[in-house]
């Protein structure tokens, strides 16, 4: 293995090409951070792209088995990865040594794209910008910890949190619930912790006597208004336990650590469409209008409709951000928006659309209003959005989109129609919260017995129970208590549970305490 | 640049290895996995060790996709497609690729088996030639190019010769460097596997799944413990002969049973082809134990005696339960040949025991 500074640095010749790309990605108004490229061959990059295209991790199987998956995927030749960049200030970006210049230009032009992306898109502008430092601090702590408290014991706390790795709340960057500054104001009347005076060692049993402290805080615990309720259901569950489980200092830091993370990772999760077509419109556009030179031709043409290729049962984020952002600088430079055009079922009348005054100036390309169109898209839409607002029956149409569904009789996915609305209403909800069920907090204290509650809101398709009741295993892990979690199953409302030995599961009828919050 | 990744790997190896353990006995009966051996890896499903979460559960499956194709056609490739569920991993089953050796290893650590010690003075030892040096003398058909042509591209370039637009290389003889070779001692065991399977009528298809079963996990921990193993098949009903490793798990034949036809083959074969003072012999013998006459199992009893357990390391005889005949000769062996401690019988039934059968046959580490 080599370091950066020595072996991975451009060639003379790459990076003429990428003085070449930056000069006109800012032409045509690309707003990027400074990136840097590294060469690595096949192994590093797989190594890298193990980590989730960072150099350093915390130890962890998860990451070998990633790791040996790339490996094998590229010894069997499934496929190769071309690309590779995170997002930070600066960008880091990677090119594989040995692919052919055509590549290397394609590849460099498509991570302007995406870097232009991390930058401006809104989704994005919570992230922590020095990730690429964070996360080897994540990894210099968690090795810390695993010196002090043994491998087993932080890989399975790690394992367990994982688990649950998935219930945070995407949109909660962007509203700020408690007043800056951090730390909760450390006042005794509002904790459970009882009065305590100040004194020696040697006096504390008489100044402090265990016996009131502990009727003290019997008497906050009765007094208090719901224990640890929260005040509305909370989707951050992760932040919920971190504040309320009883967790050791280190397990509270791993389990920040990963909520920090996985809010890192959630943007990506949110625009993956939109980033792919964006990244892949500007490799395209650069590549074609400015880089590409005539013997590189057929070889670009081949890499990047594989890039794009589609096939059955599979929609291609690359393919379908592209054809959309396409689509909708089409739509904006002929005029075929805005609330006429939406309200007109005639597809005759739409397909010749015109409107009463053309469009003045440029109409295609850079500074065409289909161009700013396609950049105000970037910057404010993610993929649910992005979809809602700009897919059309003309857009499916020519996509060939279509809805499929599981045939129980033939075992086998079949094509069900081409309906639009059908469609649509199928991929806002593959998009919605990026496939991930909805989870709340509802009780804090559930029977008044430090039990933790949890709801599924339900929207159209069950939880899978087996999953349910393993995770609820490594809720119960880190709450410490008994943790239960409802949902509605086959249209009844189950409870399932597991109290630290045993899981059950039960209709939830009147009998039933019902948790502090209701799901709305 | 890079580190840690090495470290991770083998801890994600290493708990795959722990769930095969765990699962050994259940793995043991598998036999789709045979014929996937003569790879070095095969490939196995576990569990997914993947942490649980909360997810959605099977009344997703449905999608987009796009192509042509009216409704009613088939949507699906493998059936991965982005369903809502997000399950971009795939389902739940992980496969991973063990090699056949790490496979014996698990095996041996599990079933507590000691590594097998060679007979001391069957160690012989081999010299191999090794090319691993480079001389400047040599006949031309161990011409190193790649040196030799580097050495010349240098020297023309040092001297001015190179012209780049005719990068014509031509060697001079102090440019030619050779291959050189090394003799070296590597010790040497080895082994030869000689299977005997019973073939009559009363041997049935599910018999031989047994033996088949029951023969590769044999075959795996003896090419564990011995480099250069050798396999021999040998079938029988009232005579025997020897045939591929192909024949011999799928042939049947009819007819009864005389076991000593087989012992008989055996011991030429050895004796013949493997000089016991240089090998380490393995005999294994299958069949449901239904001979045909009492008289020819004792006249077995005395050909392993007097001949096959002095010159082999084992004898394993693994009795399979089978639906016709009395499974005697099992009962036969323990009575006249018990004390004999090269000689390790089984019974196998079903899958299930093949498990305690393995045990039982390398327990003793021989």
């Amino acid at each position: 293995m080599s370091s950066p500074s020595t072996s991975s640095h451009l060639t003379d010749e790459l990076a003429k090409w990428r003085d070449i790309i930056i000069e006109y990605a800012r032409r045509e108004e690309l707003d990027f951070y400074e990136t840097i490229f590294e060469r690595l061959d096949i192994d590093q990059i797989n190594q890298v792209a193990a980590y989730g295209g960072f150099p350093q991790r915390y130890p962890h199987w998860r990451f070998g088995m990633a790791y040996e998956k790339l490996q094998r995927q590229h010894r069997y030749g499934l496929g190769k990865i071309y690309e590779m960049v995170i997002n930070n200030d600066p960008c880091y970006a990677y090119l594989l040594n040995d692919n052919a210049l055509v590549d290397q230009k394609t590849v460099m032009a498509h991570v302007y794209g995406h870097s232009d992306f991390f930058k401006n898109n809104i989704w994005f502008s919570k992230t922590n910008r020095r990730m690429m430092d964070e996360m080897a601090n994540h990894a210099t702590r968690v090795r810390r910890y695993i010196n002090r408290e043994g491998l087993e014991q932080v890989e399975s706390f790690i394992d367990t949190c994982l688990s649950i790795e998935n219930l945070i709340d995407p949109h909660s960057v962007f509203v700020m619930r408690k007043p800056p500054g951090g730390s909760k104001p450390v006042d005794s009347s509002q904790s459970n912790e009882p009065t305590r005076y100040p004194a020696k060692t040697y006096m504390d049993r008489y100044i402090n006597p265990p016996e009131k402290l502990a009727k003290e805080r019997q008497d906050r615990l009765d007094a208090a208004p719901g224990g640890t309720n929260p005040a509305s259901p909370v989707r951050d569950v992760l932040l919920f336990i971190l504040e309320n489980a009883p967790l050791q200092d280190w397990q509270a830091d791993i389990l920040a650590m990963i909520r920090e993370e996985a809010y890192y990772f959630a943007p990506q999760g949110q625009t993956k469409i939109m980033n792919e077509g964006w990244a892949s419109y500007w490799h395209s556009t650069i590549m074609t209008s400015y880089c590409l030179r005539d013997h590189e031709l057929v070889m670009y043409c081949d890499h990047h409709s594989g890039t794009l290729a589609t096939s059955p049962g599979r929609l291609n984020p690359y393919k379908l951000g592209i054809e959309l952002l396409r689509d909708i600088e089409r739509r904006w430079n002929t005029g075929r928006h805005g609330i006429e055009y939406d309200r007109c079922e005639d597809m005759e009348q739409r397909r010749k659309w015109q409107t009463m005054d053309p469009p003045t100036g440029r109409v295609v390309g850079r500074g065409s209003p289909g161009r700013e169109k396609i950049f105000e898209v970037r910057a404010t839409h993610n993929d649910v959005t992005f979809i809602d607002a700009f897919l059309t029956p003309e857009f499916v149409d020519d996509q060939k989109l279509y809805h499929y569904r599981y045939d129980p009789n033939t075992g086998r996915m079949v094509v069900v129609n081409r309906d639009f609305n059908k469609i649509k209403q199928q991929m806002l909800y593959m998009l919605t919260n990026h496939g991930q069920p909805y989870i709340y907090v509802l009780d804090g204290n559930y029977r008044n017995r430090g039990e933790l509650y949890l709801g599924h809101r339900h929207n159209g398709i069950d939880l899978q129970i087996k999953f349910a009741v393993e995770t609820l295993k490594n809720l119960h892990a880190l709450w410490g208590r008994p943790v239960h979690i409802q949902a509605l199953i086959d249209d009844d409302p189950m409870l399932f549970s597991y109290d630290g030995k045993q899981s059950t599961q039960q209709r939830i009828d009147k009998a039933l305490e019902s948790p502090a919050l209701a799901l709305n | 640049m890079i580190s840690g990744i090495t470290k991770d790997h083998q801890r994600f190896r290493n708990i795959i290895k722990g769930r095969i353990r765990k699962d050994l006995r259940r793995f043991l009966t598998r036999s789709e996995l045979i014929g996937r051996e003569g790879r070095k890896a095969i490939s196995i499903p576990v569990a997914d060790i993947d942490p649980p979460h909360f997810r959605y559960g099977d009344n997703s499956d449905s999608g987009v996709g796009s192509g042509d194709g009216k409704p009613g056609d088939q949507a699906d490739t493998q059936g991965d497609g982005v369903a809502p569920g997000g399950d971009q991993e795939g389902r739940h089953i992980l496969e991973v690729e063990v090699s056949l050796d790490e496979l014996a290893d698990i095996l041996g650590e599990e079933l507590q088996l000691p590594r097998i010690e060679p007979k001391g003075r069957k160690q012989i030892t081999s010299l191999k030639d090794r090319y691993i040096g480079i001389r400047q003398t040599g006949p031309e058909s161990l011409r190193h190019f790649k040196r030799t042509y580097r050495r010349a591209l240098r020297r023309q370039i040092m001297t001015g010769a190179y012209d780049p637009t005719n990068p014509s290389i031509i060697f001079e003889r102090g440019d030619k460097v050779f291959r050189s070779w090394k003799t070296v001692m590597s010790p040497q065991s080895n082994a030869v596997i000689l299977y005997m399977m019973d073939v009559s009528g009363s041997m049935g298809d599910e018999q031989k799944e047994l033996v088949r079963l029951e023969a590769f996990w044999i075959d795996a921990w003896l090419r564990r413990n011995y480099q250069g193993i050798e396999s021999r098949y040998i079938v029988h009903d009232v005579r025997a002969g020897e045939v591929d490793r192909d024949t011999f798990f799928r042939i049947r034949e009819d007819g009864g049973t005389r076991i000593s036809s087989a012992f008989k083959a055996a011991k030429d074969l050895i004796e013949n082809q493997y000089v016991a003072d240089e090998w380490n012999v393995y005999l294994f013998h299958f069949s449901d134990g239904d001979n045909s006459s009492e008289s020819d199992s004792r006249e077995c009893c005395n050909i392993l005696r007097d001949t096959l357990l002095p010159i082999s390391n084992m004898f394993g005889y693994c009795q399979v339960a089978s639906a016709y005949g009395s499974g005697n000769f099992i009962n036969t062996l323990h009575e006249h040949v018990a004390d004999e401690e090269k000689l390790v019988t089984s019974r196998v039934n079903t899958k299930d025991d093949i498990y305690d059968s393995i045990k039982a046959f390398f327990s003793a580490g021989k």
